[in-house]
């Protein structure tokens, strides 16, 4: 099967699961972006339809959340928090030190594919701040240094 | 005999290496032939100690921590699996100073049991509440909330019996019951403490919720950020619908109520609870015009009752104990407990649950033992990226709705961010501006054009040009996105500007007179 057939069936098999929730489209939309790591534009028109929508209000909803990608994630996501406990706590800087160890702004993906960074808005981690989020794992009271551990340890386990 | 231990699986104690202590103490308890029974409780809510490891001795649970992979072996060198001495023993748990002058109701089992547990649940007071509620009238179950003076934990503050009873005397086929998960406030972990650390407590009080008002389906929406609470609280609605918890026919009642977690997106403006249920409804997160109430035309149409997380974890232990009881604690016109948490730049951050009442000063010096970094406070904020920016001369104003309202402050959700003295409040100001321009739904013209106007006013606000013409600009922005905006993301972005600008003048270029006006 080739690639595009592989993730329509993918895409297929998630609507058939869901459609009939209630308010199915959140969960479809998490389901895609689960299994493939971002909603493809592909996917709109199968979605849509399964649920009596148009493509426009499927689109709507994907670019009204932050969390849902229509292009492809790097390999792991660093999810860096910008709200103000992690303010407080230095995560200006620390902001500043991971855009340039990792040479990209927010919202991009390194040239080699390895890491996208996003900004998050608090993830309740306020009481070890500064905080961000790779993978599942919550990392608290982040510095400089334990940034870089963090990135390595992922690059060396790559 | 196997030797008790508590680590918890609460995801900040994780963030500071929780898992690998969990792990090191299995394998080297293994290794040693000591037979263990290791639990992952919830956090106890000692943030600066986590991970702090417990043991269960005769005298109680002798807590460790922070405790580092690397401390462990040292650990059982100095027996700690019969409470040894050794530097990182704290003594017993509940006798630590920041433990024990608390008023744990809501947080009564977090930290203490597993969270996962339906036996533990039901061992420690659990179920009590829905027990008794089965027993009562509808009128009756909503009449010991309003009796026990719970108002909205989420923020609002709004009375949560009031909002009971429309949805009860509200007819209609299907009702819902909505736990607003999405905990978007920085400074604010309680409602994820919960769902980590005692899912049962919500589930328990959704299912009061739904039988009062008749209600028979549930939904959590929680936000994305929180996959730990996710699994926890999934694998809690499972052990519920097995044990006749949840579904059809509770606890041989014939009544049925029926929950589902659903996440969302990371849309800030979703903790707001119109755009929350647009959210579930499967749309864009664009806030709805009220009336109509949720109480009345909620989700698909239909009477809702959205409430927070600690709002309905807070229903159980009311209907167990009875609402005189929950109402006894509190001061004013707020009654009952707040979960506080304390985070930002303070010594000894964490969370207290406390009867309505202590001064912020308290909370900063007694519990929070001032700033982490050593430097002197400069200002906190509290309520979250939508409360007011609180200076020294405001630290004696006690926690009650009514006495953060009269200083034009927000107590809201409880959460308190500490900053030192090296912090620029007009950049602060700058940054509440430009979450509202992120976070901003569109659908209302103040919010929505306000805050990137905001942005750029402040840009020229910080860079010291034409302070006579922006400062005044500022403050009619304010007023536009204060007065016309349709929900309280526009509504209250400026408190924190405005208090930045009122009580840190200096910050903005200007000196305390000028700004007077």
């Amino acid at each position: 099967m080739t690639e595009s057939g592989t993730m329509q069936s993918i895409v297929q098999e998630i609507i058939a699961t869901l459609k009939d929730k209630p308010g199915a489209l959140l969960p479809i939309l998490h389901g895609v972006q689960n299994a493939l790591g971002y909603v493809p534009a592909e996917s709109v028109p199968d979605i849509a339809a399964a649920l009596n929508l148009s493509r426009a209000e499927v689109h709507g909803v994907i670019s009204f959340y932050h969390y849902f990608r229509d292009t492809p994630p790097g390999k792991q996501t660093i999810y860096l928090c910008r709200a103000e406990s992690c303010q407080a706590m230095g995560g200006r800087q620390l902001e500043e030190h991971a855009k340039s160890k990792l040479g990209i702004d927010f919202h991009e993906t390194t040239a080699d594919g390895k890491f996208s960074l996003e900004p998050v808005y608090c993830l309740g981690n306020c009481a070890c701040s500064p905080a961000m989020q790779i993978g599942k794992d919550i990392y608290g009271r982040v510095t400089a240094d334990s940034f870089d551990a963090a990135i390595n340890n992922i690059e060396a386990s790559a | 005999m196997s030797i008790t231990i508590y680590v918890p699986c609460d995801s900040s104690a994780a963030s500071m290496g929780a898992d690998r202590v969990a792990i090191a103490i299995a394998e080297e308890a293994a290794k040693r032939g000591i037979d263990i029974k290791l639990i992952r409780n919830g956090s106890r809510g000692m943030y600066w100690l986590e991970p702090l490891v417990e043991v269960a001795t005769d005298k109680g649970r002798v807590a460790y921590g922070p405790v580092q992979p690397g401390d462990v072996s040292g650990l059982f060198d100095a027996n700690f699996t019969q409470g040894g001495a050794h530097a990182l023993n704290l003594g017993l748990t509940e006798e630590l100073d920041y433990f024990k002058k608390q008023q744990r109701l809501t947080f009564a089992r977090i930290g203490k049991t597993d969270p996962i547990s339906l036996t533990d649940y039901v061992a420690n007071d659990g179920y009590r509440g829905l027990k008794n509620a089965l027993a009562m009238t509808q009128a009756d179950i909503v009449k010991a909330v309003t009796d026990s003076g719970l108002r909205g934990r989420g923020g609002a503050a709004f009375p949560t019996g009031i909002k009971w009873n429309t949805v009860l005397n509200t007819a209609s086929l299907q009702k819902y019951i909505i736990c607003n998960a999405d905990e978007g406030d920085s400074g604010t972990f309680s409602d994820r403490m919960v769902m980590e650390g005692d899912p049962f407590v919500l589930i328990e009080g959704m299912t009061i919720a739904g039988l009062a008002v008749d209600a028979s389906q549930g939904y959590i929406y929680l936000r994305i950020e929180y996959p730990h609470a996710f699994e926890i609280l999934n694998a809690a609605i499972a052990t519920a619908y097995k044990e006749g918890y949840l579904g059809e026919n509770i606890q041989g009642s014939g009544k049925t109520f029926n929950l589902e977690v659903r996440q969302g997106a990371g849309a800030y403006v979703c903790g707001e609870e119109t755009s929350l249920m647009e959210s579930l409804e499967g749309k864009r997160g664009l806030v709805r015009f009220k009336p109509p109430l949720p109480a009345i035309s909620g989700l698909f149409g239909q009477p809702t009752i959205v409430n927070n997380v600690i709002s309905l974890a807070s229903v159980p232990v009311i209907l167990d104990k009875g609402g005189d009881y929950y109402r006894d604690f509190g001061m004013g016109r707020s009654r009952g407990t707040l979960p506080i948490q304390l985070a930002g730049n303070i010594k000894r951050p964490g969370l207290v649950e406390l009867g309505f009442g202590l001064t912020l000063r308290e909370l900063l010096y007694d519990f929070g033992g001032g700033s982490a970094s050593g430097r002197p406070i400069k200002a906190v904020q509290v309520g979250g990226p939508l409360g007011a920016y609180l200076p020294e001369a405001q630290f004696d104003t006690p926690l009650d709705y009514e006495a953060f309202a009269a200083n034009w402050t927000v107590l809201g959700h409880g959460g308190i961010v500490v900053f030192d003295d090296t912090v620029n409040m007009a950049e602060m100001a700058r940054y509440s501006m430009e979450f509202c321009k992120i976070e901003s739904c569109g659908k209302c013209t103040p919010c929505r054009i306000g805050s990137t106007r905001g942005v750029e006013v402040m840009d020229d606000i910080i860079n010291g040009r034409n302070l006579d013409k922006n400062i005044p600009l500022l403050r009619d922005l304010c007023d536009t996105l204060l007065n016309g905006s349709l929900c309280a993301l526009g509504g209250m972005t400026p408190y924190p500007v405005l208090s930045a600008l009122n009580h840190f003048p200096e910050d903005f270029g200007i000196n305390a007179k000028a700004t007077a006006a």
